[in-house]
């Protein structure tokens, strides 16, 4: 036993854990019918997803993921479901028109994606030489935070008109990622509002049925 | 540590070993300060509140002072019935409060106790602090669900709405301490505001000593405490997100919730009053520091640098629970002499002032800044904060010369290179 423990990689191992608990409870969000189950399914794979951005070392980008998506998700828990659903415990039914356009389209992601993943040369882990990093630039977020900002610190000297054009950066991205979020916003504001106000003519007669209206 | 244990300790394969051993260590004294800090604060706080009702609180069980009270409780929890109710939703119901608590524990592990001592040194701590105890509300919000319970719904609905509005001025109070010293990486912050306590951020200038305090109110805000206690709220909702809990499971949300009181208070004493760095450099004056050869001094050449280094941070250590530990008294006073906000006043807190002050500091930090006007910190201090900045100093080298061999990413020239393309 001690010799098969001294040979297992251990970056390995808890590459494979955090893999695999995303992956399943991602087949989790799409077996539950329970809503808010879904949710808490999401929450534990994009943790798990986190989980492997830390292991990458890529501090920054976990961190990012717990705040933005797993802490999203609960908002989205918090406002898409509890101001929407009108009973408790409130299941969903997925049709199966429903099934068949998001397995067409969940196929065509996976085709590319495979296809991207089996372009890569050498699988290895990435190996960073000394002498290209220098004590300024290691482990320094300043360089995401300014590309997100406009600026892309590691284009400025290009000479290259074509390759300069990227010093805009990130910032048309980021700009239309936060449009997209309050069109989200204001389309969930929406449905979430009352289906049907009371018209003129049927003003309450008596008082109790004003107070029901009222509260 | 774990280095340490493969060299002497281990033969030869059994490196994992190691790993894992260190591992463990750090994992369980994290574990020991949430567990043996819940007890000890709600002890704390059953005798201040007695104190403040004019009360004696607990006297008798341990003794004098009723010292063991929390132990004998928690015991008292463990044999209580286990319920789950009926028309629960009994998964959720039962992973709700280990949700909570893992992510109080899970700040803990960036929360820096002494210069150095950290569970893993993240050079983000301070983002990822935050963006863990966020989620502690996720806990609230499934245990108000999963309960079938009208009271448990209503507590877990007001803590959202109040967490998701207090997120945002918290975050715009952290930024401020980060952007002074110009890093995430806590034990940096903390570095940078050694020496006498006029280098505490908190003294940076007027607009610090506002962020504070609207710090302070956000942070008691996001761990839920009263006077924003409105998720448990028990004069109103019974006992709001928890009330279908008992024994174990209910506890553990009560260690929860000291843990991340622990943690915003913590972050607190690092952000703005120096962290483990005390009023006066005692350690530093004594020579209880790391530095070796010439540097070394005093008791630094008494005991060596590794001995010497140790003691010092123990000494800060000791500084910093001090320090954190006022921060949580002061929560406790606060629950106990004010009244409960309503729902409405909360809300209007947060983004009709909380959110309107935080930034007007924050731009007022930012001038102060960038004109560089004279502020306490520049008193005794070695080197001014804002010029330590992730890893390098810029007082080493002359303004003019600011091209290096790595990429350019230095000062004014070349973010203004950037922007005006």
């Amino acid at each position: 036993v001690t010799i098969l423990l001294a040979t297992v990689n251990w970056h390995t191992f808890f590459f494979m854990l955090f893999a695999l608990l995303a992956c399943l409870f991602a087949l989790g969000v799409l077996f539950s019918n329970n809503i808010v189950r879904m949710a808490f399914y999401l929450v534990v794979s994009l943790g798990a997803l986190a989980g492997l951005q830390f292991l990458a070392g890529a501090h920054f980008v976990g961190a990012m993921q717990v705040m933005i998506y797993v802490g999203g998700t609960m908002v989205l828990l918090v406002f898409g479901v509890m101001l929407t659903a009108h009973a408790a415990f409130t299941e969903m039914k997925t049709r199966s028109g429903d099934w068949l356009l998001s397995i067409g389209l969940g196929i065509a992601l996976l085709v590319l994606l495979v296809q991207t993943a089996l372009r890569v040369e050498t699988w290895q882990s990435p190996q960073i030489s000394q002498e290209k990093v220098s004590p300024a630039d290691a482990h320094t977020t300043t360089q995401i935070g300014l590309g997100l900002a406009g600026v892309r610190a590691d284009r400025l000297d290009e000479d290259d008109p074509v390759r300069a054009a990227g010093m805009s950066g990130y910032l048309l991205a980021f700009e239309l990622i936060a449009i997209h979020l309050l069109v989200v916003l204001v389309g969930a504001a929406f449905m979430a509002r009352p289906r049907r106000l009371p018209r003129r003519d049927e003003v309450p007669r008596n008082e109790d049925e004003r107070h029901d209206l009222t509260t | 540590l774990a280095e340490y244990f493969n060299a002497n300790w281990l033969p030869e394969g059994w490196s994992w070993a190691g790993y894992l051993l260190a591992a463990l260590i750090h994992c369980g004294l994290l574990l020991m300060v949430v567990a043996v800090a819940a007890m000890f604060f709600i002890w704390l706080e059953r005798k201040a509140s007695g104190r403040i009702q004019d009360r004696l609180g607990p006297t008798r069980v341990g003794g004098r002072f009723g010292w063991l009270q929390s132990l004998a409780d928690g015991i008292k929890l463990l044999t209580k019935e286990d319920l789950v109710p009926g028309k629960a939703d009994s998964l959720l119901f039962r992973l709700a409060p280990y949700v909570a608590f893992a992510a109080s524990f899970g700040a803990f592990l960036a929360l820096p106790f002494s210069n150095g001592w950290v569970g893993a040194h993240l050079n983000i701590a301070v983002f990822f602090i935050l963006a863990v105890l966020g989620l502690e509300i996720f806990g609230t919000i499934l245990a108000g669900y999963a309960s079938a319970s009208k009271w448990s719904l209503y507590g877990a609905m007001r803590e959202a709405a109040q967490v998701v509005s207090y997120e945002v001025p918290l975050g715009l109070c952290v930024i401020v301490p980060v952007m002074i010293c110009g890093s995430m990486d806590l034990i940096q912050i903390a570095n940078c505001q050694q020496g006498l306590f006029t280098n505490w951020l908190i003294f940076h200038d007027p607009f610090t000593f506002v962020v504070f305090w609207v710090y302070f109110a956000c942070a008691t805000a996001s761990v839920n405490r009263a006077p924003f206690d409105l998720a448990e709220a028990e004069s109103e909702l019974v006992a709001g997100f928890h009330t279908e809990y008992s024994g174990f499971r209910w506890s553990i949300f009560f260690m929860a919730e000291y843990g991340s009181m622990f943690v915003v208070s913590g972050l607190a004493a690092i952000l703005f009053f120096g962290g483990w760095n005390g009023p006066i450099p005692i350690a530093s004056w004594l020579g209880l520091t790391y530095a070796t050869g010439e540097d070394a001094w005093l008791l630094g050449s008494l005991l060596g640098p590794t001995m010497a280094g140790y003691l010092g941070s123990l000494l800060g250590l000791l500084i910093f629970l001090i320090k954190s530990i006022l921060g949580v008294t002061l929560m406790i006073w606060a629950r106990w002499t004010l009244p409960r906000l309503r729902i409405d006043q909360v809300i209007t807190m947060c983004w009709k002032y909380c959110v309107p002050i935080a930034s007007v500091a924050f731009v007022g930090v930012l001038f102060w800044q960038v004109l560089g006007i004279w502020s306490p910190n520049d008193l005794f201090s070695p080197q001014r904060p804002g010029q330590v900045r992730e890893g390098w100093v810029t007082d080493a080298k002359e303004p003019g010369t600011t091209e290096d061999t790595s990429t350019g990413l230095r000062d004014a020239p070349v973010v203004a290179k950037g922007g005006s393309s």
